[in-house]
């Protein structure tokens, strides 16, 4: 296992400084004036919907793509002008990861180690995956999940600093989500910087030391979950269950109250109102069956700020935009 | 250029062309295919009757009328008169590639009637046979067919007394058979089709489905890329090459030879298609296209560069339209350099070829990008 800050860029504070970041493809501003800092040896999440600019924004701190203006660094270079310095010390499993049909995962991870010169135990990095039984197929056997796995296995052969993991669970099954997910825990463990994007809310919870919420090409929130919640979500709520005359009483204490499903919403401004609440609730004679604290969660926050894009949105998942 | 990584990357880029089973029949098995094919159909074979040639300086006299059709009854002589004026007949069965002349003297029904009137101007005449050693037995079936028949009006007009007297002569040994020309053919079909059918899918698929991106991942640089490239499609063409002259040789007893300078054709000619064929598919936006576009290339080329017919058979409109085509410089070079053995003409190709691949490479280099911009 490798210890934090073995690497020459380990001792930054910061391995990726993007600000003003902007890149057009005509008239679309793709990445619209995106600022923000992935701190060495965190996972640092772009969370957002389909189209706003997370894959632009990695291609372009990858060097794949050129930025129309701003400025970005990783580790210390430019990227696209001085990939060859950069190269070396990153690892990128891009969307839509594809390979070269005939050849076999493990066939694919000895020509990039040979490509990169370097020797890596092509065993260990199979079985991190597990893609142990699937070493000597070829690529155009293996199913959806397979093929992100070997896309994350080869993005390790040149035991980077610092990965790109372009939506790397997007279309798979819970199990091999997990499996990545594994896997992404374990890189931060070894102390690796990692830079993921995604549009699951969950994926972007469990594991994220900091998120950026992304939406048409801007940032609009970041911080850890908690930090994001506390900041972007709306206070406590007092949920009552009972008599909806409830409401009425309660609003007599110069309370925000609103009727949610059948149920009275109280706004708390402090512990202390809903105390208050209680004792009047006690006290009132009226019927009521079930008290509860609501809390918002990250995707009530990302909902309120992103809004519910389109109908039939299912829990922790944003819905595809539409043609894409 | 960092040859380490070529080298790393070239097998890997075999293994993908080997396992797929339609890129190695069309490079390697299907030019095999093609010269079994053609040579069993175009070859002469032995039991057929020889085409003679014959030139008639008696103008059509009713003895040397006689005379040819006799021998066109011996069964194994189809006779082609040619008209007087053509000149030389062994100048010109050398240049239309035929093996075998007879040419009947002015005066020949004058001496017979005078042989067959017991005048005294009556003396032998000679009957020219032109032969090719190269051809084997057709030169004995041609002189033993105009010998009987030349014995048979000795024996009719003067008793047994040689008045008809054939003298056999040799074409020469510039006599080339189909086949000779087929085989450098089918190598420039080769050299064309292993490329341009797959640099037109791999530079489109692999745009699509970004394995350039992938690629560019790695230190390997889009020049280390070409060069793996171009070494495995040279690589094929040689095979190629070997596999055709063994089948061409060994089977239809092509006379080729595999000449040193040859070679030069081998290289750049795989260089020329793979730059081209790179260049069709960066510039298309999808595979499809891509195909389309490959074969409006790929076709024309196919049928009129002298792969499967000499240009020189080439009705006189359509040849300069097989010397607008690249293929036609490797096709015309390896003949010269495979079968005449005309080192000028060789060299002039290889040039014209050489300049087509700097070009072209250029151009697929200066189009075909690794990274989006
Ligand atoms: N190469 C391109 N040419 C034109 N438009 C593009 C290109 N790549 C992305 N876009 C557009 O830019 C926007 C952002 O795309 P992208 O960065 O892929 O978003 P995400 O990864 O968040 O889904 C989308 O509207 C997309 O259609
Ligand atoms: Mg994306």
């Amino acid at each position: 296992m490798q210890e934090a800050g073995a690497w020459p860029g380990g001792t930054m504070t910061n391995s990726i400084e993007v600000s003003k970041l902007v890149k057009t493809y005509g008239s679309l501003r793709a990445v619209d004036g995106l600022d923000c800092d992935v701190r060495t040896g965190e996972v640092f999440s772009f969370l957002g919907p389909n189209g706003a600019g997370k894959t632009t924004t990695v291609e372009i701190l990858e060097g794949l793509r050129r930025k129309t203006s701003g400025e970005v660094r990783v580790l210390g270079f430019d990227p696209w002008t001085q990939l060859d310095q950069v190269r070396s010390r990153i690892g990128v499993t891009p969307q839509d990861f594809h390979f070269f049909p005939k050849l076999t995962p493990r066939e694919a991870l000895r020509l990039y180690a040979n490509l990169f010169g370097v020797k890596p135990d092509v065993d260990e990095l199979l079985a991190r995956v597990e893609l142990q039984d699937k070493a000597n197929d070829y690529y155009d056997t293996l199913s959806g999940g397979q093929h992100q796995k070997m896309g994350v296995a080869l993005a390790l052969v040149n035991d980077p600093e610092l990965l790109f993991l372009d939506e790397p669970t997007t279309g798979l099954d819970p199990r091999a989500r997990r499996a990545i997910w594994e896997v992404i825990r374990h890189l931060k463990l070894e102390g690796r910087t990692v830079f993921l994007t995604t549009h699951y809310l969950e994926e972007a919870q469990q594991l994220s030391d900091r998120i950026a919420i992304i939406n048409r090409g801007r940032i609009i929130a970041t911080g850890s979950p908690v930090d994001i919640i506390a900041r972007f979500g709306r206070p406590e709520r007092l949920r009552v269950v009972g008599d909806p005359a409830l409401a009425d009483r309660i609003a007599t204490l110069g309370l925000h109250v609103e009727r949610v499903d059948g149920a009275v919403e109280v706004e708390l401004r402090s512990k202390a109102d809903a105390l208050a609440i209680l004792a009047l609730v006690a006290s009132s004679g009226l019927r009521w069956d079930r008290f509860s604290i609501q809390t918002d969660t990250l995707e009530d926050v990302f909902i309120s700020m992103v809004g519910r894009l389109e109908d039939g949105s299912t829990p922790g998942a944003i819905p595809e935009e539409a043609g894409k | 250029m960092n040859f380490r990584r070529i080298a790393a990357y070239f097998p890997a880029f075999a293994k993908g062309y080997i396992r797929n089973p339609l890129g190695l029949f069309m490079s390697l098995i299907f030019p095999v295919i093609l010269i079994l094919i053609f040579g069993a159909v175009f070859s002469n074979s032995g039991s057929s009757q020889v085409p003679l040639t014959v030139e008639n300086l008696d103008h059509n006299s009713p003895a040397s009328v006689a005379f040819l059709s006799a021998l066109n009854s011996t069964g194994v002589v189809t006779v082609n008169v040619v008209s007087p004026d053509v000149g030389n007949l062994s100048t010109y069965l050398a240049h239309n590639d035929l093996s075998a002349g007879l040419v009947i003297p002015a005066g020949f029904n004058a001496t017979l009637s005078a042989c067959a009137a017991h005048l005294p101007s009556c003396g032998p005449v000679q009957l020219l046979v032109f032969t090719n050693p190269s051809s084997g037995s057709e030169a004995g079936i041609v002189e033993g067919a105009v010998q009987g028949v030349a014995n048979g009006e000795n024996l009719r007009i003067a008793g047994g007394t040689v008045v008809v007297a054939p003298v056999n002569l040799n074409v020469g040994n510039q006599l080339y058979r189909y086949i000779d020309y087929l085989v450098p053919g089918l190598i420039g079909f080769s050299v064309l089709v292993a490329p341009m059918f797959s640099m037109v899918n791999v530079s489109s698929t692999w745009k699509r489905d970004k394995l350039f991106r992938q690629l560019s991942l790695t230190p390997l640089t889009r020049g280390e890329w070409l060069t793996a490239t171009f070494l495995w499609y040279v690589l094929l063409a040689f095979v190629s090459t070997l596999l055709l002259l063994g089948v061409g040789t060994a089977v239809f007893g092509a006379h080729v030879t595999l000449t040193l300078l040859a070679l030069p054709f081998l290289v750049v000619g795989p260089i020329l298609f793979v730059s081209i064929g790179l260049l069709a598919g960066s510039v298309s936006k999808t595979p499809e296209t891509a195909g389309v576009i490959g074969n409006i290339i790929t076709f024309p080329m196919m049928f009129l560069s002298g792969t499967f017919f000499p240009v020189s058979l080439f009705p006189s409109w359509l040849v300069p339209v097989a010397h607008a085509l690249p293929l036609y410089y490797v096709i015309d070079g390896l003949n010269a350099a495979m079968v005449f053995g005309n080192a000028s003409a060789a060299y002039l190709d290889l040039a014209v070829t050489t300049v087509l691949a700097v070009i072209f490479s250029l151009a697929a280099v200066r189009f075909f990008s690794w990274r989006e911009d």
